[in-house]
């Protein structure tokens, strides 16, 4: 099988730019869940979570990957930081150079307290690249990569112990990696904590996740996951659980954060108005494919896939007195267990033809510079 | 007792309600007054802990044991919901208001089938009709939200999430209620059910005249579907008037925080303002204005006097939209309000100060 042949090109590298500004490739990345019928036989149907999806990450971006419940969007995110295993494909990481166990120490920088050690950054000091596939990696490599790759959960009250303290939890990273004394450690927390937005730290360091708000608590994951300076987030619809007041401020912070520390998200999300503030481009995911993906404005001005456009037109505005035509599609959402081999869409699909029905799921193609979409008809 | 207008089917009037904790008492809904007219929707926004699903709670009379309503009237039909005795609340909740939760999947009991679920709801409300009458009855629920009345005899696992919300519609219009309060309806569904529920939702206000309240904290909802909006903030109405008024021209800075702070899909990428601090500890409030701490605009004042209710158009007396008037409890109202009246909290007239 070609699974190691490069697949279609999702958005060239702009001008000027040559491998090294993609932090993340991913070439036909597949999952596949079983449908246990019977604990003794051998599964024979399978939910396709993640089927065939290409795509790339550049350094300092944020990808937004967006899509109904069940469509694959998180199972995408735990498989790029290696929390699940894929069945097929390739993920590959383009690491700032340094070995994996140079020097594992905790660099705290005084005063002005930016939070650019360690590992974060762009290229090391010699200026090469790793290329790491994290389903090869085990021990110290593993190890070195979870530094570099985080992830940041939907749930702030089922995401951590009620039973620790803020900087357990804060610190935890930094205990498991073996990085500082204890003193270290106790700066470091506090420098993050700061950078958060939850400041004073000492107000916070001995507290209980159950004393803070929904906001605060999210802030405390966002620390957890940026104590050990990792290059590439992925944030699980980070904000979904939130009040909206609470919501602006989280998304603020991870812009802002993003930037400082030139930090890259794939970022997880339903809600395609936050996608578009926090998102440089948006891939849109339909039961294990991305069926569009381009930058975030065009993607949302014109889109070309009929998924993408029910999508947007069942977003409801809050702008009083508007009035919205229902979106374009029929039936509703099933899990994609043993798919037919025609369009994943085809059933739903309000400008399906013969061809739709008659050929596999459409290949990717550039309708417009960086925007593809897969369609037949579009 | 308060006067009836003809056309009002609810009118809540100062209701207060509090907590019983170990630590004193939470005063969750203070002084909350609204009315709602037959065939209407108001919005009930704010942030979660604010009161909301508190003030749902005491219109269906379904309050925990420590909490306690220390004053108002709830008047549904000419009665006043919380002088009655239980027996009677029983009667009258689900027949007359009804309501539908936010989590389909608690309500729903997974062990028994779905329109047998609705079957016993139609019973135990007192209404008389042989088994087959109630199931007709079900089949026929069942089609007005959109579910197959093949699927009556299913159990909850197998509906999907939206089926589930239709189910606990059906549910909730099982008595032909006059009112109904929708919590957060559509808040665990996906976009394009959330838009099939709420278009449902919607015609079967329509069609039966019902009076619709909608909780939710999703701005972009309550802008398409409610006629007025109230605003809550630490268990209390900060502001209240049509949804048009509200939410393109606030006269509180909550609720203009609160719009401000919402991402929008379409038009110009309008910077988010962020709203900072948290809302204030219930359990022994400021004197002065809730809002106070985390206000924009706030001055000396704010902190020391609860603030004045500040009409900007009277209510007419005829319904909310444009005719229920448009008010806000603030000391600086934003502008433009062209303020015709105001009225303290001791019924004194003052002027209200001005922002420029």
């Amino acid at each position: 099988m070609s699974v190691l042949a490069p697949g279609p090109h999702p958005g060239p590298p702009q001008e000027g730019e040559g491998t090294a500004a993609l932090l993340v490739e991913v070439c036909r990345l597949t999952r596949r869940f079983a449908v246990t019928k019977n604990l003794f036989r051998r599964p024979s149907s399978f939910i396709h979570a993640v089927d065939g999806v290409s795509f790339q990450l550049r350094r300092g971006e944020s990808l937004g990957v967006v899509g109904e419940s069940g469509c694959g969007k998180t199972t995408v995110g735990k498989l790029l930081v290696k929390l699940i295993e894929p069945d097929d494909g390739r993920i590959t990481f383009r690491f700032a150079g340094g070995h994996p166990d140079s020097s594992p120490n905790l660099t705290v920088r005084p005063a002005h307290g930016e939070l650019v050690e360690p590992g974060a950054g762009m290229l090391g000091g010699d200026g090469t690249v790793r290329e790491v596939d994290p389903a090869l990696l085990r021990g110290a490599a593993l190890k070195d990569f979870r530094r570099r790759a985080q992830m940041i959960f939907q749930d702030p009250y089922e995401s951590m112990n009620p039973r620790r303290t803020i900087y357990d939890i804060v610190s935890e990273p930094l205990s498991v990696q073996g990085l500082g004394s204890v003193m270290d450690r106790v700066n470091r927390v506090r420098e993050v904590l700061n950078s958060v937005g939850l400041a004073p730290a000492s107000d916070f360091l001995f507290r209980h996740p159950h004393e803070l708000s929904g906001g605060q608590r999210q802030r405390v994951a966002i620390g957890r996951a940026l104590v050990i300076g990792p290059e590439f987030v992925v944030a699980d619809e980070p904000t979904s659980m939130l009040d909206v007041s609470s919501r602006a401020g989280i998304m603020l912070l991870m812009q802002q954060l993003a930037q400082d520390l030139e930090i890259s998200y794939l970022h997880i999300t339903h809600d395609l108005a936050v996608a578009r503030y926090m998102c440089d481009r948006i891939a849109v995911m339909y039961l294990g494919k991305i069926v569009e993906l381009g930058e975030t404005e065009e993607l949302l001005r014109h889109p070309l896939h009929p998924y993408t456009k029910a999508l947007l037109s069942a977003v409801p505005l809050p702008t009083p007195g508007h009035r919205r035509s229902p979106p374009d599609i029929h039936g509703d959402l099933a899990l994609p267990i043993d798919p037919p081999p025609r369009c994943r869409f085809y059933d739903r699909c309000p400008i399906a033809t013969e061809q739709c029905r008659d050929n596999p799921h459409p290949p990717s193609e550039e309708k417009a510079p960086g925007h593809q979409v897969a369609c037949y008809e579009a | 007792m308060a006067a009836l207008n003809s056309e009002a089917v609810l009118e809540v009037n100062d209701l207060s309600m509090t907590y019983q904790i170990r630590q004193g008492e939470v005063k969750a809904v203070q002084e909350v007054s609204f009315r709602l007219d037959r065939g209407q929707s108001l919005g009930l926004v704010g942030e979660s802990g604010c009161g909301k699903s508190s003030v749902a709670n005491c219109l269906m009379g379904l309050l925990p044991d420590n909490a306690r309503v220390s004053n108002g009237q709830v008047i549904l039909g000419g009665q006043d919901l919380l002088a009655m005795p239980e027996e009677a609340l029983r009667l009258f909740r689900w027949n007359r208001i009804a309501m539908v939760f936010q989590a389909a999947m608690n309500v729903l009991d997974p062990v028994y089938r779905v329109g047998h679920q609705i079957v016993e709801a139609i019973e135990a409300h007192g209404i008389d009709s042989s088994e087959a009458d109630s199931r007709a009855r079900v089949a026929e629920l069942f089609r007005k939200v959109g579910l197959d009345p093949r699927l009556i005899d299913r159990y909850p696992h197998e509906f999907s999430g939206g089926m589930r919300q239709r189910a606990v519609i059906a549910m909730a219009l099982s008595c032909d209620p006059d009112v109904i309060i929708a919590d957060e309806p559509t808040t665990a569904l996906d976009v394009i059910m959330q838009d099939r529920i709420l278009r449902e939702l919607k015609a079967i206000q329509t069609d039966n005249d019902l009076a619709v309240i909608y909780i939710s904290h999703d701005i972009a909802v309550i802008a398409e579907v409610t006629d007025s909006v109230a605003v809550m903030y630490a268990g209390r109405l900060v502001e209240l008037g049509s949804t048009t008024e509200v939410l393109t021209s606030p006269m509180h800075h909550y609720t203009a925080a609160l719009t401000s702070s919402f991402p929008s899909l379409l038009g110009d990428k309008r910077p988010l303002t962020v709203l900072g601090g948290e809302p204030p500890d219930l359990l022994s409030p400021d004197p002065g204005c809730p809002f106070a701490p985390r206000c924009p605009a706030a001055t000396d004042i704010c902190g020391q006097e609860p603030p004045p209710m500040v009409v900007r158009r009277p209510s007419t007396g005829s319904g909310h939209e444009e005719g229920g008037g448009h008010w806000a409890t603030c000391w600086h109202p934003a502008d433009p309000a062209p303020t015709l009246t105001v009225r303290q909290a001791h019924g004194e007239l003052v002027e209200p100060e001005r922002e420029l």
